[in-house]
């Protein structure tokens, strides 16, 4: 199911464009994420070069992907005079007086069901290229994902960040009445489009988390009557189940990072505990028992620590337990309840969802539960998952009342550029899958 | 076997009076079997496990009358008194009639995650399952199931709504009629 999209450096490009002599003095164009106020970098898109029919289109998925982080604001195309052909000398004089900091360039060819896309950034202020031409490789129906890509490109030299854009994001759609609802999972570009259903509406499902290889996912299904646990092949959309005891409700589940191991929330006899399976063989063992209940497990990405909630004090708290088991340690002590953990890619901080009084956070801490910072406020917001570069939680905010819906939305880690994901539809339970290679 | 028991027949008394339905057919002959080759019916052959015939005897009578959802406090999976006393009919009920099984539905309301709220259903299911059980229902009958948020009663967000919101019910059907 995923296409082959060829990824290479154009020599000739970078032939044809001699390396400028640096100029900048203090190293090359990078914006700082930081908590700090940030003016959005001014960058100018001027429109792309080539016949084919499909190269505003890239363009403007580019800029949508670039914008949409907060980090960068467009500048108008035509604002300063734009190259005349990809590969023209930048009149960074222009650009310079109308504030532009980067610019970008690019070509885009079609032959058949094939297309080409040639990009080069420029630092406007250095007067120079920053990094090497790249050309992209890919059919014309995953145009989107070849945009993506420039934009990752971009994004990475230009914030010293990984990227995070050609990337799918895993989720349930919500339809029907609120004490009767019809839930899906789906597959989506991180942007909301491209959207591929992996289940009917036949039976409840929930939660669906991504392996970090893209390639499967894990959930919770109501099909057999009871809550159960099974995986799917994405690219088959085949699925199959990996517990079926009618006596255990078994729910919550994540994938280690190897793929190896689904951690997940086992209950018997009204006692919810947390378990690990053998992803292969369907083996099982407890990690985690207590009276209290312990349910959402995540994994650290070194696959070491697993971070899970319980009440075992008495309300709703974070802990964190060996994944050869031991005593867990609690790593919350904040006012209010705190559930659904999920830690980060980059292994730094943990985000969670967090009820105060009336009212939901999601929040992120460091591992050892100090520096708790809080992004969000609302009715209810839950199930943050994490960008695959640790920079950006999408999570569902849930609106009240008897017509309440559940809407995506996504936050930088700084708290800032908090954005409702573009959907025409009601969804939940997001799950931000890898990086594609 | 017919039962006829005195805390049936004040359920029966309590239907009338609460809904003024016509009283359930209390058969104490041998029984028709509309099924059955011999012109004008047979006398049935199979064997009545407890149970009596007419109306108590159906998920409705269970369900509307005997009362099939206890309430909980919010985040809270212990019986209260109420609760205890719808528990008690349903318990009378399903050890009447031991031809039908039951799953208890634990269910919570909205605020709170999603994983935390099946796991409190799940206690709150189970709360009532061990409460059946000591009242004398077969431990083999009763199973339980959480939705968590999943299917609220009522769908407004605030305490009127939740406080429905928060409950086990008890959901019975004929043995071998599967789940």
């Amino acid at each position: 199911m995923l296409r082959t999209l060829t990824v290479t450096l154009s020599m000739a490009l970078a032939a044809a464009l001699p390396a400028l002599p640096v100029l900048a003095q203090d190293g090359p164009l990078k914006i700082e994420i930081t908590d700090g106020v940030t003016e959005p970098m001014a960058i100018a898109i001027p429109p792309f070069h080539g016949d084919a029919a499909v190269a505003q289109k890239i363009r403007g998925v580019v800029a949508a992907d670039l914008t949409g982080t907060g980090l960068f604001r467009e500048i108008a195309a035509n604002a300063a005079t734009a190259p005349g052909s990809f590969g023209e000398a930048i009149a960074y004089e222009d650009w310079r007086a109308v504030s532009a900091q980067a610019l970008v360039s690019a070509e885009v060819t079609q032959a058949g069901d094939a297309i080409s896309v040639k990009f080069r950034l420029y630092d406007v202020y250095a007067g120079q290229a920053q990094g090497d031409g790249m050309q992209f490789d890919a059919r014309a129906g995953d145009w989107r994902r070849a945009a993506h890509k420039i934009a990752d490109q971009i994004y990475a030299r230009l914030t010293g960040e990984q990227p995070y854009f050609d990337s799918r994001v895993a989720f349930v759609q919500e339809t029907g009445p609120k004490d009767a609802r019809i839930k899906r999972i789906g597959v989506m570009d991180y942007d909301g489009q491209n959207i591929l259903w992996m289940t009917d509406s036949a039976s409840l499902v929930l939660a669906p988390q991504f392996s970090r290889d893209g390639r499967r996912l894990v959930y919770t299904s109501f099909d057999s009557g009871f809550p159960q646990i099974r995986v799917m092949e994405v690219a088959t959309v085949t699925s199959r189940a990996m517990t079926q005891d009618a006596n255990s409700m078994a729910f919550s589940p994540r994938f280690s990072p190897d793929g190896r191991w689904i951690a997940y929330s086992r209950e018997q006899g009204g006692n919810t505990d947390i378990w690990l399976m053998d992803a292969a063989s369907g083996a099982q063992r407890p990690l985690v028992q207590s009276p209290a209940i312990d349910t959402a497990p995540s994994f650290s990405p070194d696959g070491q620590r697993i971070v899970f909630e319980s009440d075992r004090s008495g309300s709703p708290q974070l802990y964190v337990v060996g994944v050869g088991g031991g005593e867990p340690a609690r790593i919350s002590f904040g006012d209010g309840r705190y559930g659904s953990p999920a830690w980060s890619p980059k292994g730094d901080l943990i985000a969670f969802a967090k009820q105060v009084d009336e009212r939901f956070h999601i929040a992120t801490m460091r591992t050892d539960g100090s520096a708790e910072k809080t992004l969000t406020e609302s009715f209810l917001d839950e199930s943050p998952t994490w960008a695959p570069n640790g920079r950006v939680v999408m999570f569902t905010r849930v609106t009240p009342g008897g017509n309440g819906q559940p809407r995506l939305h996504s936050v930088d880690i700084t708290g800032r550029n908090m954005r409702p994901l573009s959907l025409d539809f009601a969804a939940s339970d997001p799950s931000w899958g890898p990086l594609m290679p | 076997m017919i039962a006829w028991t005195k805390p049936a027949a004040a359920v029966l008394l309590l239907t009338l009076a609460a809904c003024a339905q016509p009283a359930p057919p209390v058969t104490q002959s041998a029984v028709v079997d509309p099924y059955a080759s011999a012109g004008g019916g047979a006398l049935y052959q199979g064997q009545l496990v407890g149970g009596t015939l007419g109306a108590e005897a159906t998920p409705e009578y269970f369900n509307n009358t005997v009362g099939n959802t206890v309430l909980f406090a919010a985040n809270q999976t212990a019986l209260t008194a109420e609760a205890r006393a719808i528990l008690a009919r349903q318990a009378q009920w399903l050890n009447t009639h031991t031809n039908f099984n039951a799953v208890v539905q634990g269910h919570a309301e909205e605020t709170g995650t999603r994983e935390y709220n099946l796991a409190l259903g799940a206690r709150r299911a189970s709360a009532v399952q061990e409460y059946l059980i000591a009242q004398g229902v077969g431990s083999d009958r009763v199973r339980t199931l959480s939705f968590g948020k999943e299917r609220p009663r009522e769908v407004c967000s605030d305490e009127g709504c939740y406080a429905k919101n928060r409950r086990a019910v008890t959901v019975v059907s004929p043995a071998g009629a599967g789940s």
